[in-house]
């Protein structure tokens, strides 16, 4: 499968990006790790007439810390990102999301900024940034701004960021040794989640229980109310309405987000 | 089209590419390197992987003009003067291939699990070559040939 033909241009700083991005309106695209823009491209579901290379911009990966946050660059690789000090230490939950995305080849290319562009409700790290209360940092032609992550994503495979816009970094609270737990059900190996379970401190985040990653309110209300656990993770779905597929139907899907819930509820580290 | 100057198993190209051009074709056709198989053309299947500065990506999924700049080994790449390297030596020895059409996705994977964790669990191997597919072997004589390729190369090194 080949894609349909393009211009590729190497950004050559963020800025470059950005009057790119301006110059060429919604012909064009930001190309990071490609991990899903290309399979859609080779598809053809996906024909931009140019596209932006910012995947090897230095300025924008890497991970540092900033007073009580973690500030991770959009190009960060998500083995870079499972494997920072920092990021296991401080926000070990996110570690460990990016190294439940597909497999190690594919660790090696996609980006946490891509990810979190694409916005996937079965991804990984949206719903990590959910669980996490992180945010987001947006740059545009009229400067700068952060999005909470529950503001971030708004719909299937719709997020905050404007045509003209890049995710440029991603914010998540320092909090060595929060409890946190994470369950991710799949058939195959390398698969995005079925349904996903994030669980930090008492906010639970599901993947593929709606059009964006969802907060499971009931069941936190439920956990800061005293109930247990197990209790609390019988409201694991209320208020979803899930999407049907070959894997999985709706009731299904929901039965998943309760049995998850209580697993990541019970088996917390940290 | 575009310039790209890079470096494939050792040997510095410069070839001008359509943009589009994916990196395993431009290795099969351009450079006329076949180690590199287009198996499932969906990033699942692992048999076009190789390694893109020192670290395993299936070139389904990457843009030869991505590739710029960096230097590139695809199985062919491994050995020199005729010699097996270590993980091509451990897969015959071990028996991990039947059909062989996964085995140079499968070796550069393991070379590249092996430049990360040089003393691999049999656990840790599994699921570092869980993004490579085997349809004939049934997978336990390609762990078998990583972790006796890792135990190779932890005497030669000592
Ligand atoms: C076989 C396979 C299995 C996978 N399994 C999983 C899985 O288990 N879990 C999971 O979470 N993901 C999975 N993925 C997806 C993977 O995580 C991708 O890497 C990720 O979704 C996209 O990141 P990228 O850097 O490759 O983005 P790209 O493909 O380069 O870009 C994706 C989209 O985001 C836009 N974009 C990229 N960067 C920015 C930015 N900084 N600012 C604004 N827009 C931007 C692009 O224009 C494009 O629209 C899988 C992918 C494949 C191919
Ligand atoms: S051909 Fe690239 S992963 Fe299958
Ligand atoms: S040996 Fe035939 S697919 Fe692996």
């Amino acid at each position: 499968m080949i894609p349909a033909p393009f211009e590729y241009i190497a950004a050559e700083s963020p800025g470059h990006a950005l009057e790119l991005l301006a110059d060429y309106g919604d012909e064009a695209k930001l190309l990071a790790g490609g991990h899903s823009l290309l399979p859609m491209m080779k598809l053809r579901l996906a024909t931009p007439a140019v596209l932006i290379d910012i995947g090897r911009l230095e300025q924008l990966a890497g991970v540092q810390a900033d007073d009580g946050e973690l500030v991770i660059g959009a190009t960060t690789r998500h083995a870079d990102l499972a494997a920072a000090e920092l990021v296991r230490a401080e926000a070990p939950l996110l570690a460990y999301a990016a190294a439940q995305v597909g497999d190690p080849q594919i660790r090696h290319r996609g980006t946490i900024g891509g990810s979190l562009s694409h916005a996937d409700p079965a991804a990984d790290l949206p719903m990590a940034l959910v669980a996490l209360g992180g945010s987001v940092e947006i740059q545009g032609p009229g400067g700068s701004r952060v999005v909470a992550a529950d503001d971030f994503f708004q719909g299937f495979f719709e997020t905050a960021l404007g045509p003209d816009e890049l995710l440029s970094a991603v914010r998540v609270p320092r909090r060595p040794g929060v409890p946190w737990g994470y369950q991710k059900f799949v058939r195959r190996s390398n698969d995005w989640a079925i349904v996903g379970v994030a669980v930090v401190d008492g906010r639970i985040a599901l993947a593929n229980m709606g059009a964006t990653p969802l907060r499971a309110t009931a069941a936190e209300r439920a956990l800061a109310e005293g109930a247990s656990p197990a209790a609390a993770a019988e409201h694991a779905a209320d208020g979803t309405s899930p999407g049907e597929d070959m894997h999985a139907d709706r009731e299904y899907r929901r039965h998943l987000a309760r049995v998850l819930t209580r697993r990541a509820l019970e088996h917390q580290t940290g | 089209m575009t310039r790209i100057e890079l470096t494939v198993n050792g040997d510095k190209r410069s070839d001008e590419v359509e943009p589009r051009l994916l990196l395993v074709h431009y290795l099969r056709e351009t450079c006329g390197l076949r180690a590199a198989n287009v198996g499932c053309d969906t990033t699942s299947c692992g048999a076009c992987t190789v390694l893109l500065d020192g670290r395993s990506v299936k070139s389904c999924t990457v843009l030869a003009v991505q590739a710029a700049g960096q230097d590139v080994v695809t199985s062919e790449g491994l050995s020199a003067d005729g010699e097996l390297h270590p993980v091509q030596a451990a897969f015959r020895l071990n028996h991990g291939l039947q059909c062989g059409f996964c085995t140079p996705g499968m070796v550069m994977a393991a070379v590249g699990l092996l430049a990360e964790n040089p003393h691999p669990t049999e656990e840790e191997v599994r699921a570092g070559l869980e993004g490579n597919l085997c349809r004939c072997t049934g997978y336990h004589n390609i762990i078998r040939a990583v972790l006796a390729a890792a135990d190779t190369q932890a005497e030669v090194q000592a």
